[in-house]
């Protein structure tokens, strides 16, 4: 089980983008931090949610 | 014109502890300079801030003046330019650096990263996706501000301040996109605005700085 924005969920072993999409969230707005720690940009192909894991998800609207 | 010393005895003025000198020693970097930065600059300057680092690539247009600190007269302006001229307007002591430049990926470093905190103040999501996943991976430890969702005329408490880990601050409602085409309203941007500016003040004066 990892923990995303504070809720439980079961995405152990899920690829972050496969995770993104899942959630209908485009990676060029998003920033995402797993274990507080930034992920950078380059990365997000790359992550695998891992047990235990807490992320927060960061989606960002336009307006400024 | 007034005085360094007649403007911090004002900022201090119905204040306990001192207020003047604990802003008067930080930097804060703002990227972007429109209804979020400029409001938010402005206000620190008010609150005595010692340095700011200021960074946009657009001119003042007509559209900007419904929510921006720009007046008709600043149209056709650098931003940079035209918000130093109403920020020392405002205080004899903010030392103010502008960069009238894109911020990229590859160039926010450079711009920021002699800031003790950095604020992010764009229009657009996916810049500031880039912005906030940049500067949290490549400077550490600084603190940082982000916006978003403000758009439109919803309620006022719908926007929030919400810490993120132990660096990352995100005000607004998180949802009101100005593509729904409900526009920007003056009122809503600056109380964003007040949100991030109010967050910064509070960690410069809480020592979290």
């Amino acid at each position: 089980m990892i923990r995303i924005n504070g809720e439980d969920t079961a995405a152990d072993g899920m690829k972050l983008t496969e995770w993104l999409s899942s959630q209908g969230l485009d990676e060029k707005r998003v920033a995402v931090m797993i274990n507080g720690s930034i992920v950078t940009k380059d990365s997000y192909e790359s992550t695998v949610f891992q047990d235990g894991d807490e992320a927060d998800i960061i989606g960002f609207v336009g307006g400024g | 014109m007034i005085t360094r010393e007649q403007f911090g005895e004002a900022v201090d003025s119905r204040s306990r502890e001192p207020i003047f000198e604990k802003m008067q020693k930080v930097r804060v970097g703002i990227a972007g300079l429109g209804g979020l930065g400029s409001n938010i600059a402005a206000a620190l300057v008010r609150s005595g801030i010692g340095a700011l680092t200021l960074a946009d690539h657009d001119t003042v247009e007509l559209s900007n003046i419904n929510r921006q600190l720009y007046t008709p007269a600043d149209i056709g302006m650098k931003k940079t330019d035209a918000v130093r001229k109403i920020l020392c307007g405002i205080s004899p002591c903010c030392e103010i650096d502008t960069h009238f430049i894109r911020v990229t990926a590859e160039n926010a470093v450079s711009l920021f990263g002699n800031c003790d905190m950095i604020i992010e103040a764009f229009d657009g999501a996916e810049d500031k996706a880039m912005f906030i996943s940049t500067i949290m991976s490549e400077i550490n430890d600084v603190p940082v501000i982000s916006g978003s969702g403000m758009a439109g005329f919803g309620k006022a408490n719908d926007i929030v301040t919400r810490q993120i880990g132990k660096r990352l601050t995100v005000c607004g409602d998180g949802v009101t996109d100005v593509a729904d085409g409900d526009g920007l309203t003056a009122a809503r941007v600056m109380i964003c605005a007040g949100h991030m500016a109010s967050r910064a003040v509070e960690m410069i004066l809480k020592g979290e700085v």
